[in-house]
């Protein structure tokens, strides 16, 4: 990589006087540590609280008193080991939608499709789980029911990247047609081929099951919580790898960012489009593990409803960020799981509002709010 | 006389963006009927002065006066009210409207609830033959070249009923012939009274056709002088503080060409034909060699194939014809393989496609090369700001920090990311498309002695400029591009702006 060396030409000399003041830049040339972090924790901060004041709006509107709604709804979560394993369940397959939908937008696709592809990822892996003997240990199972949750999600995911890839269609209307398709036929062969008689989902699996954490600590009975945590945490991580530190995520984000200059870049967009796509839909085949192999050891028609669309959610607020992703899904889980929790009071519906108010605050007020940051600090020309 | 008050009239304006003070003190005084030339490195604050003539932004500290009103930090819709109308430098035009729609958008002629076209075609027919702006009314902006579309912001202007003028860098996208039209229908303007503002940072422009020079640097208004008694020598001096060799006046220093034939050349392109959008061809049988050590310039008025051809070369294009790199032929080469093979690419757009503003200048100084800066599948993180830290050192840029993103640098320190990125990778041709556009003059000097220096290294470089001047200056063989064919194709001794002329405006075609 040695370049011709420059020859040093005292005309080139630097220009000492009157530097031009670069924005962000000063006497280091760095932006501090400390405006970074605002930058990523502030403008989130801001957005809640625009939310909690619009849920307090709400919950007056019904003759509640908001103090009372939101301590019920922190002591049905994370007041006690039944709430909380809940919300880490929940919060457990948002991580891996919400994952999934990063994913994509770091590409610059908009994966709408993360709710067939959850789907798709629990039903082949309880496909495996059914041909599976019983008494194989979980540890020796778990590959390949990864395997296969990834390889179902990943083939939902690849259909519309291709299609974009080969022909330009655009992803955001494919991925939404699959939906329905395939759900459909995921629907189709369980209630024809695989379901036990008399119920909506097909026979229980009989070899690794993943652990429930009240297993580890009976103050968790009841609740679906299980170590399909840990899977979440591990591909938050590895996700997290693969965009910032390796070349593929390199070259994933420059499509995302300027397809032109990531052309210029010797990168195949195309390649790029379709392998981004259908590592998208794997990942939020992955997720389909939480319920099959972690909570009810089946595949049951609609358990993922709601699922593969809140994760949009999530990857938003969480700014595409795989930590910000998990922060996002513990909130989005714990406004799901406190709406059970709060329903004395105030029907659980204004749980769903809340939720869009969130979503809603965060797309408005973050920009703003950085915008406004930036301006403190002389930002942009 | 001195009882008039100056057209416009700035005084000690302070503009900051948080931290970085944009305008320090800025003096700006425009008299009646002058074309004023506002000049200064990119940077120096001329667009965030004008900007606050214009009321886009207000002022921190200082006074405004128009016509010796005092009118400090007024809107953007009092400065039109007034006449003070700016013309920027990106165009602001609707591609799918018509010209005349264009121009009355904002201020649309009706009858009843209905647009009047054909009166708004009318009117701009007429403001067309006043000015000398000549464009079709009907046709839409997207059809139009790049210089018609800047008559339209001009004509958009006047039809606002602007008497004072501002245009920012106008002549960064025209052609000289184009450039001498626009001269005639300014002084056309400022002779029926009207005042203009001409932001730059090209000298020969300044000379050319301003009366009175304002220069800026870091923010402050350095020098006010009477273009009649300076030299662009003078300019240049008082813009970058120091002297600097002009391409303009710098002597085309020759390379011993070998003798042609007696070596094989470096890149050797054959009957190149490109595809533009329509599926109609923009490069029609372009056949061209390039030797070990020469530089050859394609001059010609942007839009006529320059940058399909080139892009064609880098693999970015499907083509007909034959490329071949030292002997070996690219066709079934993608991007990354010929860049492998010895092609280094500056590309014309850096904002598009030369850089990704988003990234670090660090991840901007692998791009293309990322393949090259791994440790298993991850990227070799410190090898990587090794490589950056030295090519900043090496290119001087500014500020020195490989983490910075691209997007916080000057357009000059954004290039010389680019240039120095391009240079260090081990290349037997490299393509410069545009290589100097929007930097300052001193970051033209420096790119300038960077490709010399590859020439001499013995590379071969195809250099595309829009500028004349720069071609004359650098290249050994100039080409000239009209329509798609190269027009003509001479050493550099037979190649003056006179002789080129006539290629460039296709009046003429050899070769």
């Amino acid at each position: 990589m040695s370049g011709p060396p420059v020859t040093p030409d005292p005309t080139l000399a630097p220009v000492v006087e009157a530097p031009v003041p670069v924005p962000v830049a000063r006497a280091s040339g760095r932006p501090s540590r400390r405006a970074q972090i605002e930058e990523a924790v502030l403008p989130p901060l801001v957005a809640l609280l625009l939310a909690a004041v619009v849920g307090d709006l709400l919950i007056l509107s019904f003759g509640q008193s908001p103090g009372a709604v939101y301590r019920l709804l922190l002591d049905g979560t994370w007041g006690n080991a039944y709430g909380f394993g809940q919300v880490l369940y929940k919060a457990t397959t948002l991580v891996f939608t919400g994952l999934a939908v990063a994913l994509g937008l770091r590409a610059g696709l908009f994966n709408i499709g993360a709710e067939s592809q959850l789907a798709a990822g629990g039903f082949c892996a309880a496909l495996v789980g059914l041909l599976l003997p019983p008494g194989i240990p979980a540890l020796l199972c778990l590959p390949v029911y990864v395997l296969a949750a990834a390889l179902g999600g990943g083939a939902v995911g690849a259909v519309p990247g291709w299609l974009k890839a080969r022909f330009g269609a655009h992803e955001v209307i494919v991925t939404i047609m699959l939906n329905f398709i395939v759900l459909a036929l995921l629907n189709y062969l369980t209630s024809t081929r695989l379901h036990v008689p008399d119920t909506l989902h097909t026979a229980e699996i009989r070899s690794g099951q993943l652990a429930r954490l009240a297993d580890l600590s009976p103050a968790f009975q009841g609740s679906a919580a299980n170590m399909a945590i840990v899977l979440a945490v591990l591909a938050m991580i590895g996700l997290w790898w693969f965009l910032f530190r390796t070349r593929r995520g390199f070259e994933l984000r420059a499509v995302g960012l300027q397809p032109q200059a990531a052309e210029y870049g010797g990168i195949d967009v195309g390649a790029v489009t379709w392998r981004a796509l259908a590592l998208s839909g794997a990942i939020a085949g992955i997720g389909g593990l939480n319920y099959v192999l972690g909570y009810k050891h089946y595949y049951e028609e609609g358990f993922a409803t709601g699922a593969g669309f809140l994760g949009i959610a999530v990857a938003l607020v969480g700014r595409s960020h795989p930590l910000g992703i998990g922060l996002a899904a513990l909130l989005f889980a714990t406004l799901s799981q406190g709406g059970l929790a709060v329903n004395a009071l105030v029907p659980k519906q204004m749980v769903d509002v809340l939720q869009a108010v969130v979503i809603l605050a965060v797309a408005t007020s973050v920009p703003e709010v950085r915008r406004l940051l930036r301006m403190r600090r002389g930002g942009d020309r | 006389m001195t009882d008039i008050p100056p057209a416009i009239r700035l005084r000690d304006i302070v503009k900051s963006f948080g931290p970085v003070q944009a305008n320090r003190g800025a003096e700006l005084e425009v008299a009646h009927g002058e074309i004023h030339a506002l000049v200064g490195e990119n940077g120096a604050g001329k667009s965030t002065l004008m900007r606050v003539l214009a009321g886009m932004y207000a002022p921190d500290s200082g006074t405004m006066e128009v016509e010796g009103r005092d009118v400090t930090g007024w809107s953007t819709a009092d400065a039109i009210a007034a006449g003070v109308g700016m013309v920027h430098q990106h165009f602001m035009l609707v591609p799918t409207l018509t010209v005349a729609e264009n121009v009355m958008l904002g201020s649309e002629l009706t009858r009843g609830p209905v647009l009047d076209r054909a009166a708004a075609e009318e009117a701009v027919r007429k403001l067309s033959v006043e000015t000398g702006l000549a464009v079709p009314p009907a046709a839409k902006v997207a059809d139009l070249t790049v210089g018609q579309a800047q008559r339209v912001e001009i004509l958009k202007t006047l039809y606002r009923g602007a008497k004072i003028l501002i245009l920012d860098e106008p002549t960064a996208v025209l052609s000289p012939p184009e450039v001498r039209e626009l001269w005639q229908v300014l002084q056309s303007i400022r002779d029926a009274g009207g005042t203009i503002v001409l932001i730059t940072h090209k000298l020969d422009e300044v000379i050319e056709v301003s009366e009175t020079i304002t220069v800026m640097r870091a923010g402050r208004t350095v020098a006010r002088m009477a273009t009649a008694g300076t030299t662009p020598q003078a300019i240049a001096r008082a813009m970058v503080g120091r002297d600097v060799a002009l391409a303009l006046d710098a002597e085309y220093s020759g390379a011993q060409l070998p003798e042609l034939g007696a070596v094989s050349a470096l890149l050797e392109v054959r009957d190149l034909s490109v595809a533009g959008a329509n599926g109609q061809p923009v490069v029609k049988s372009a056949t061209f060699s390039i030797a070990p050590g020469e530089i050859l310039g394609i001059a010609g008025v942007e839009g006529n194939g320059q940058t399909e051809l080139v892009e064609a070369i880098a693999g970015l294009r499907p083509y007909t014809g034959s490329i071949t790199l030292a002997s070996r032929d690219l066709a079934t080469l993608n991007v990354r393989a010929r860049g492998d093979a010895g092609l280094s690419h500056i590309p014309e757009d850096r904002h598009e496609r030369a850089l990704i503003l988003d990234y670090s200048v660090a991840e901007n100084l692998i791009l293309g090369q990322q393949h090259r800066f791994t440790r298993g599948a991850a990227l070799d993180t410190p090898r990587m700001l090794s490589h950056a830290r030295e090519l900043i050192t090496r290119y001087d840029i500014r500020p020195d920090n490989p983490a910075l993103a691209a997007r916080a640098l000057s357009g000059g320190n954004q290039q010389k990311i680019v240039v120095a990125r391009e240079m260090a990778r081990d290349f037997k041709v490299l393509l410069a498309a545009q290589p100097t556009r929007g930097v300052d003059v001193g970051a033209i000097e420096f790119i300038h002695a960077r490709l010399r220096e590859a020439r001499d290294q013995g590379k071969a470089v195809l250099l595309v400029s829009a500028d004349l001047a720069e071609v004359l200056a650098l290249s050994d063989r100039v080409a000239v591009m009209y329509g798609g064919r190269i027009v003509a194709l001479l050493p550099r001794t037979d190649a003056t702006p006179e002789t080129l002329g006539p290629y460039m405006t296709g009046a003429e075609r050899a070769a």
